[in-house]
């Protein structure tokens, strides 16, 4: 039998305020534990909540940039579940009215664009870190915990279940992800924990419309992660109905060394979190002219700069796509492309050997040695017949070992082009003259001849010569 | 000199008058805790090198002309469920039984910042939660008019000083009438202000939307004072009300004519003991005399304010003490093999009974499938019992209750804890439509103290403090000693 999958995702973003989402406390990664706490944060008896405003202009912009609708009364509430890194032992978040509803991303898999519905986004506050002596909570003596984490603001975005495989998955995140960053409300940073993202998967024989049992996967740190782990559960979903058993309703933790999905606890199992309206804090309305500024202030989209950089600046649909993926990288091309005229150049190289080196390194553009100017100045040097694409090469790896401007390598290295006519002239007629062989052949119409040709006289001009000019001068004396 | 005796304002007088020095006072005021403590158990935790450091200080400010606020240089108690940096702050709990906190309150910070002393933390019902302080951990406190009577509570330690002149003036937090009750039957001053006149940063959270410091005090001029320091907005409580604060004290004017007073008849039916009933009815022809108007009113839903309460409060609690866990602070098991299992025998050995009831009574409420029936139910009827004193005050400035259908009872833990709920029918529902309410002494009942409530309008605390005013210049009770008797 054929099956069809079905994919939501919940996704957490935590905002990138100043402070945190109920004091004063900094956000910062990375202090050392303990000393971004205060006594709210804490959860010392008899402190209180203050909601950070900015947690609320936030989460308006990124509904506004998911195409949501803003829900103008806000109140939050009260999610209760013991655990030690939650320092109230309660989570305020928002349950049945939050912020947003109703947004959708477009996402493009195999050259087919599909509409993904956003069910809601809500406000939230993170938990803080358990650190364990052992490798795992099981193996530990003892566990310590850092609060720093505790209350840094979040919001979760909970899609549609509307993927309906694994690249589809990939390509929402990736989506979201992006139009987080460009709207400038998140770091995103996986690795981090910066954006979190849960799975809910369920598998159903193809042309079915009822939906089968979903098992919720967590622990999904990576794009990778992600695709593989829904990967893997749809087979073992696949092959646990094939053989005959039925899919339990139960929450899996991704294991990225075993590369499978572990069950971790049943719907039986499953918390009741008591919800009810946070009392420590007022209800927040929104006005019309608030989400007016919101939205007034959005910055350029993905979508909205992938037209822009196809129309001025002639992409291509697929390069102007890749371009804009990640807002670093399209900033990167849009600061290069000040540096030449040859957008379609610029787009080339960071879609090949830029992009090539930063997989090769596991790194980001945002850590690529080689400035937008000189990437740009490349590109020219490239355009003006000074470099060959082959030497251009060359400058690029010494451009990623040293820093170095172009221009000052390709003099540093010996590698400008001849392009003057004299000297080149000179290498073709001693050429010519030495393999009068291969003349004969081409004017037997052996084309191949001429091929040879070239590569004798970029042998003596050690490749410097400019190709385009060896080619004209050859075919003009033969004639 | 017996200086406890005294009120915070004539002793105000004497210390800018330099007639006494604020040592000489604190000194006083420790003789006399000394004296009677053994026998009142107001205190928790005294901070004797403290105050007399303090009294220091104020006494150098006096010395170099300095202007003085009203509670500078003279001291006072705190509820200890009212976070004091560096002073132990137990909530009358083993759980927090060595907890010293790492801030301020809002209120302490306030009372810091007017120079005024602290001279110690005062016994509650664990957490809060009880009428009679007998849920405490540290012991019952012992009703200074009979020492074999409760003081009332859960703010039994702030009242019982007071009355016993082991405080000049105290603060206490009320609930569902945890101010008022214990005030009426200590023979105090106590004021509720309205939901959000005064921060509640700092006061451990027992029910938040019902929560609210006050005053207990030998008068209503320190009551006012005390209100006068404590109240307005606080950054730090989202709750509290960004209203201006009014000089309490300016609204204490002899005089209630053209006042309308309303008595709302579901608060004098069945359960109201015959004396209190026989005081109250003679308060309320001294008022007419003196030229209120008296109104029947009706606050038709007053039947279901208590269980409305109990499954409001408990809610609340239910999260509001989950961050009780052993693992930051508080009491932790030390024997737990795991952080589950250290959570649970630390709840379960570091709460005591009452506690743990209210706590499983609110997880109750809230569960899936009982939430609906239970805490939104109750959340509906809150609303019906806040529209029924609008509607009562159309007719009137203010209504005039019994603070407790009773007088204090002996301690003996014989009550029925639902028997003691109940008793809470006067207070609660002026927690729960967020009103200001006072209780002032109206009389006594066989050599007991019998309270007077009024309650306002809300942020109309000076209407209350002007009848409570009036009516108790009128009268000698708050001048009358408890005489420490029983036993």
């Amino acid at each position: 039998m054929k099956y069809a999958t079905v994919i939501g995702l919940e996704v957490h973003s935590e905002l990138k305020t100043k402070s945190k989402a109920f004091c004063s406390c900094s956000t910062e990664f990375g202090g050392e534990p303990n000393t971004h706490v205060c006594p709210v944060c804490l959860g010392m008896p008899g402190a209180l909540p203050v909601l950070n405003k900015q947690v609320v202009e936030f989460a308006i912009r990124a509904g506004l940039a998911l195409d949501c609708e803003i829900k103008k009364f806000n109140k939050f509430d009260r999610k209760n579940y013991f655990y030690p890194d939650l320092s109230k032992n309660y989570q305020i978040s928002q349950f049945d009215k939050p912020i947003c509803e109703h947004g959708h991303i477009d996402i493009e898999v195999d050259g087919q664009t599909k509409r993904v519905g956003i069910t809601r986004i809500h406000m939230e506050e993170d938990a803080g870190k358990l650190v364990h002596s052992g490798a795992t909570i099981k193996t530990s003596e003892s566990s310590a915990v850092d609060y720093n984490r505790a209350g840094v603001p979040l919001i979760e975005i909970v899609s549609e279940p509307d993927m309906r495989s694994a690249a589809e998955a990939r390509a929402y995140m990736e989506k979201l992800k992006a139009i987080l960053e460009y709207t400038d409300v998140s770091d995103c940073k996986m690795q981090e924990g910066s954006l979190r993202c849960d799975a809910n998967i369920s598998v159903m024989p193809e042309g079915a419309t009822e939906f089968g049992t979903r098992a919720e996967i967590k622990n999904l740190n990576s794009f990778r992660a992600l695709e593989r782990a829904i990967e893997y559960e749809i087979q073992r979903q696949i092959q646990l109905v094939e053989d005959g058993g039925t899919v339990v309703q139960e929450t899996r933790t991704w294991d990225d060394g075993k590369g499978m999905t572990l069950s971790m606890r049943s719907k039986e199992e499953a918390h009741d979190y008591r919800y009810f309206p946070e009392p420590d804090l007022v209800p927040v309305v929104i006005d019309d002219a608030w989400i007016a500024r919101v939205k007034s202030e959005l910055p350029e989209l993905p979508a909205a700069r992938k037209a822009r950089l196809m129309q001025e600046k002639g992409l291509v649909d697929y390069d102007a796509e890749n371009i804009v993926s990640t807002k670093a990288m399209a900033e990167y091309f849009d600061e290069a492309a000040k540096h030449t005229e040859d957008s379609k150049g610029i787009a080339n190289w960071l879609l090949g050997d830029v992009s090539a080196y930063l997989n090769s390194e596991n790194i980001t553009i945002e850590k690529f040695p080689i400035t937008p100017a000189n990437l740009g100045e490349m590109v020219n040097l490239i355009n003006k017949g000074v470099l060959s694409s082959k030497l251009a090469k060359k400058v690029f790896a010494e451009m990623l070992k040293t820093g170095k401007t172009p221009q000052a390598l390709v003099k540093e290295l010996g590698l400008e082009q001849i392009s003057d006519e004299g000297a080149i002239v000179k290498i073709v007629e001693e050429t010519l003259a030495e393999n009068p062989q291969s003349i004969a052949d081409y004017k037997a119409g052996k084309d191949r001849a001429l091929g040879f040709l070239v590569g004798q006289i970029m042998k003596k001009s050690r490749g410097k010569a400019n190709p385009e000019m060896v080619n004209n001068l050859l075919k003009e004396r033969m004639q | 000199m017996d200086l406890y005796k005294s009120t915070a304002h004539e002793l105000h007088e004497k210390l800018v008058k330099k007639e006494i020095s604020s040592v000489e006072l604190t000194y006083n005021v420790y003789d006399r805790i000394a004296e009677v403590e053994k026998d009142v158990k107001a205190y928790v935790t005294l901070d004797k090198e403290n105050a007399l450091a303090q009294a220091a200080k104020v006494d150098k400010m006096i010395a170099a002309g300095e202007a003085i606020a009203p509670l500078a240089g003279i001291p006072g108690a705190i509820k200890d469920n009212i976070s004091t940096k560096g002073l132990r702050t137990t909530c009358s709990s083993k759980m927090l039984e060595n907890l010293n906190p790492i801030y301020d309150a809002h209120v302490i910070e306030k009372l810091r910042a007017d120079e005024t002393i602290f001279l110690g933390k005062t016994n509650l019902d664990e957490f809060a939660m009880g009428s009679t302080t007998e849920t405490s951990y540290f012991g019952t406190s012992h009703n200074p008019w009979n020492l074999d009577l409760v003081p009332g509570g859960s703010s039994g330690g702030s009242a019982a000083a007071i009355a016993a002149g082991e405080a000049i003036w105290s603060l206490g937090s009320d609930t569902g009438g945890s101010i008022r009750q214990p005030a009426s039957f200590t023979g105090c001053v106590g004021i509720k202000p309205t939901y959000g006149r005064v921060s509640r940063y700092g006061c451990v959270a027992f029910a938040s939307s019902l929560d609210q410091i006050g005053p207990i005090t030998k008068d209503v001029t320190d009551a006012a004072t005390v209100l006068n320091t404590i109240c307005g907005v606080d950054a730090h409580d989202s709750t509290s009300l960004p209203v201006e604060v009014p000089d309490f004290t300016k609204a204490l004017k002899q005089d209630v004519k053209g006042l309308k007073i309303g008595l709302p008849k579901e608060y004098f039916g069945k359960g109201l003991d015959p004396k209190v009933d026989a005081i109250l009815k003679k308060a309320i022809a001294d008022y007419e005399a003196m030229g209120a108007e008296i109104v029947e009113v009706s606050l038709p839903h007053t039947e279901y304010a208590v269980i409305t309460y109990y499954i409001i409060a408990p809610a609340e609690a239910s999260a509001n003490l989950a961050r009780f866990d052993g693992v930051r602070y508080g009491y932790r098991n030390m024997k737990a093999t795991s952080a589950p299992e250290m959570t649970t025998a630390s709840r379960t050995e570091g709460f005591g009974s009452e506690v743990k009831r209210r706590i499983m009574l609110g997880t109750y409420v809230l569960s899936s499938g009982y939430y609906d029936a239970y805490y939104l139910k109750a959340m509906q009827v809150r609303t019906l019992i806040r529209k029924d004193f609008e509607e009562a005050f159309k007719q009137c400035d203010l209504l005039l209750t019994p603070t407790s259908p009773v007088v204090a009872y002996p301690i003996d833990g014989k009550m029925d804890p639902l028997a003691i709920y109940m008793l809470d029918v006067c207070t609660i529902p002026v927690n729960l439509a967020g009103l200001p309410g006072i209780s002032v002494p109206a009389g006594f009942a066989d050599g007991l103290p019998v309270g007077m409530q009024l309650i306002g309008k809300l942020l109309d605390e000076e209407t209350i403090l002007r009848a409570a005013y009036t009516f108790e210049q009128a009268h000698d009770y708050h001048k009358v000693m408890a005489p420490l008797g029983g036993k």
